[in-house]
């Protein structure tokens, strides 16, 4: 007789375990990652310079090394890494919930996110901002001309916001015809549905480069918002945040201090303290971090520096032809300023 | 007595566990809880763990400034507006595109269901060729190819085409031009109204004048007449205004008059083709669920073929046909959802942008979750009553 009853009970009792709230352990994300063997990066996965496979299925870009530098720093392996897509939906998301350890994927860093969406983004590995794209025969020369005009949006960061905020700021109306997809937008815009389109300048630079004619296209002069895309970590691991900023400032450092991928091993012998420093010949900075006094060093040796990564992914030689502009070291007039390493 | 007392204690010592109506109840209750509990730990997981990592929850953000443009909002509607007004756009223009292709596809699906019993082998084959392509092409494609087709084989708005005076075609919608705004309009709207109570009236005085007498009504004639007559008649009485707002080019685009967008326009067509395919079948289906039989015995009695068609036939199939037809309207009304795909802002576009900016993922997908499930909770509450008026009642 009790055998009718001993499936209820079990399922019982197993819902009671259920409903106590897994009390996860806060736990330190770098003994996670260390005892997981890899790192998980969160990262774009369709956009071209910054997180795409390429035509092998190995994966490339700016975020993409950006990842790879920080599995260096700590494994002395930039391979032992895993890259997870994420689209702008289910990005924070991933993060918050522990399905990646960082994210890299050109988000841009805002108040809000910092804030309500208890993120911490570290150093800016690309400074972006959202411009237009408009066929020249438009005849436009500036974006205060395109009063009434229709808008492809390609939905993403803050881009449609900041269109529209650039339009009630100037007095004029717009049409936003906003498409998910890069592909289908392209479409719609090549074929003249819309005036112009609107992106980050990096990805404009991309979409300009698969038109059927890139010479019949312009990207505008005028740059209408302030985009730094940097990676971000959770809240409340204050190390692994410390640990992840400084990888992706390791490489603005090297570039600074003139090591680079290939003269990284001569360099160990170089006299100065700064550099001496930098390599871990004079530790202390890896033990600072958790990490093995090489760390910065398998990062430039294994990844490259900053301006290697840049010219490597969206530099003049690739599809994007993009200069260094903001992106280049203080001393050339750039934003790209590290921290003194000691 | 005492026989009579142990039968009683017989009955009574059953122990409950070996009654099947008492055990049918503990295990309802027992799995009534389980989900109780397992909705219950999902929700406290979810608000605990969301708590530790200081992510801000709840709606507040619905009275917050948007800060973003949407493309054809139905009521007026600017980016110094809250996300709640951005939403209601939103929802307003999925109610749009459903509403239109939920009436297009039951026409357009009731015609080639029937087309494709005809006894003319051209019209039949002709039918059957438009369901099995439409039925077998994905959804998303036929947007696609529609959406491609709309921008890529039209003509710039310097360069539209321009069938009648006023109406104007090129890749970035259809322009029509609209009655300037007269107060004329609302008295015609007041006679149409009217016009519809007199067809009701006069639709049950000839029920009962038939039921005495045996003598028809031409009813649908002279309702249309009157809804067309009695409006005319009052546009006519106030000395017929014939201002009109006429689209016209300005700047990069047509301004003013009547205009639908080609993402509407290729959203609607895709939706109609697709879903009108399998109305199509289901008509079919419940037209040849009704016995030859009733075809005969009707014709038996002299009805003539049309009245063979709308008084015995379509009743009874209607029977078949309505569970399935609410079915397919539901999903016309989901797959609107794919509207995103070709850049019609309906809700999900909407939503999604609201997702991105105020990162509250949890709350805007449960929101999109619970306005579907109330769309078509609501579309399938009114198909069952008309289910209910079509069902036969049984004496």
């Amino acid at each position: 007789m009790l055998r009718s009853i001993k499936p209820g009970i079990v399922i019982l009792v197993a819902a009671l375990l259920l409903a106590i709230p897994l009390v996860v352990n806060a736990g330190e994300t770098l003994d996670s990652v260390k005892a997981r063997g890899y790192l998980i990066v969160g990262v774009n996965g369709g956009l071209f310079g910054f997180g795409m496979p390429d035509e092998k299925g190995v994966w490339r870009g700016l975020d993409v090394d950006t990842g790879r530098a920080v599995a260096a720093g700590i494994f002395a392996d930039p391979d032992k890494v895993k890259f997870v897509t994420l689209t702008t939906q289910t990005r924070f998301t991933a993060l918050q919930s522990k399905e990646v350890d960082v994210l890299c994927r050109n988000a841009t860093r805002t108040l809000t996110r910092e804030t309500e969406l208890g993120l911490n983004f570290v150093a800016v590995n690309y400074y972006d901002g959202q411009g237009f794209l408009i066929p020249k025969k438009l005849g436009v020369k500036s974006a205060k001309e395109l009063d009434g005009a229709s808008v492809c949006v390609l939905p993403g960061t803050t881009t449609e916001q900041n269109v529209a905020d650039f339009f009630r700021t100037n007095k004029l109306t717009m049409k936003p015809v906003v498409i998910e997809q890069n592909t289908e937008l392209n479409q719609a815009f090549f074929s003249g549905r819309c005036d112009c389109l609107t992106s980050d300048a990096s990805q404009l630079a991309g979409i300009r480069a698969v038109a059927p004619n890139p010479d019949d296209y312009m990207i505008l002069p005028d740059i209408i918002s302030k985009e730094p895309l940097a990676p971000a970590v959770r809240h409340g691991d204050d190390q692994w945040r410390d640990i992840v900023d400084f990888c992706v400032l390791a490489m603005i450092a090297a570039e600074d201090l003139g090591i680079s991928s290939k003269n990284v091993d001569e360099m160990l012998k170089n006299e100065s303290p700064d550099v001496k420093r930098f390599l871990g010949v004079t530790p202390g900075n890896g033990k600072a971090l958790g990490l093995d006094e090489k760390w910065a060093y398998n990062i430039i040796k294994k990844v490259g520096n900053y301006g290697e990564v840049f010219e490597r992914n969206v530099g003049e030689e690739t599809k994007l032809k993009l200069k260094r502009g903001l992106n280049a070291q203080w001393k050339d007039g750039g934003l790209m300023y590290a921290p003194p390493f000691k | 007595m005492n026989q009579a007392n142990k039968t009683a204690n017989v009955t009574n010592n059953i122990p409950f566990w070996h009654d099947p109506a008492k055990r049918g109840i503990v295990f309802q209750a027992a799995a009534l809880l389980l989900v109780l509990m397992i909705g219950y730990y999902i929700f406290s997981n979810t608000q605990a763990n969301l708590r530790r990592q200081s992510i801000a929850t709840g709606y507040g953000f619905f009275g917050k400034e948007a800060g973003f443009e949407i493309g054809e909002p139905m009521i007026s509607y600017s980016a110094a507006d809250t996300y709640a007004k951005a939403l209601l756009v939103g929802v307003l223009n999925t109610l749009k595109v459903s509403f239109a292709g939920i009436l297009l596809t039951t026409l357009i699906g009731l015609f080639v269901g029937i087309a494709r019993l005809s006894k003319n082998w051209l019209v039949s084959k002709l039918a059957q060729g438009y369901i099995e392509v439409l039925q077998n092409v994905p959804v998303l494609l036929q947007l696609f190819f529609w959406y491609g087709l709309f921008h890529n084989a039209l003509p710039l708005p310097r360069n539209s085409i321009s069938p009648l005076p006023g109406v104007f075609i090129n890749n970035r919608g259809f322009y029509l031009p609209i009655p300037e705004a007269h107060p004329v309009y609302k008295w015609m709207l007041l006679a149409l109204l009217a016009a519809f109570i007199i067809s009701y009236l006069l639709k049950r005085w000839s029920k009962a004048r038939q039921d005495l007498t045996g003598q028809t009504f031409p009813l649908f004639s002279s309702f249309l007449s009157l809804s067309i007559g009695m409006p005319l008649l009052v546009w006519l009485a106030s000395g017929a205004p014939t201002g009109m707002d006429v689209p016209h080019l300005r700047g990069f685009n047509f301004i003013g008059g009547l205009s639908f967008s080609p993402e509407f326009g290729a959203l609607l067509i895709g939706l109609v083709l697709y879903t009108s395919a399998f109305v199509a079948e289901i008509v079919r289906a419940g037209i040849q669920a009704v016995s030859h039989g009733q075809t005969e015995a009707a014709a038996s009695i002299g009805l003539r073929p049309k009245l063979v068609l709308t008084l015995v036939i379509l009743p009874q199939a209607l029977r078949v046909i309505i569970p399935p037809l609410t079915n397919q309207m539901l999903n016309l009304t989901k797959n609107s959802s794919l509207a995103i795909a070709i850049g019609y802002p309906d809700f999900v576009a909407v939503a999604n942008t609201t997702i991105n900016q105020t990162g509250q993922a949890i709350e805007g997908v449960a929101l999109i979750m619970i306005v579907y499930l109330i769309i078509s909770l609501v579309t399938s509450a009114f198909m069952n009553w008309y289910n209910k008026r079509t069902a036969l009642v049984e004496r």
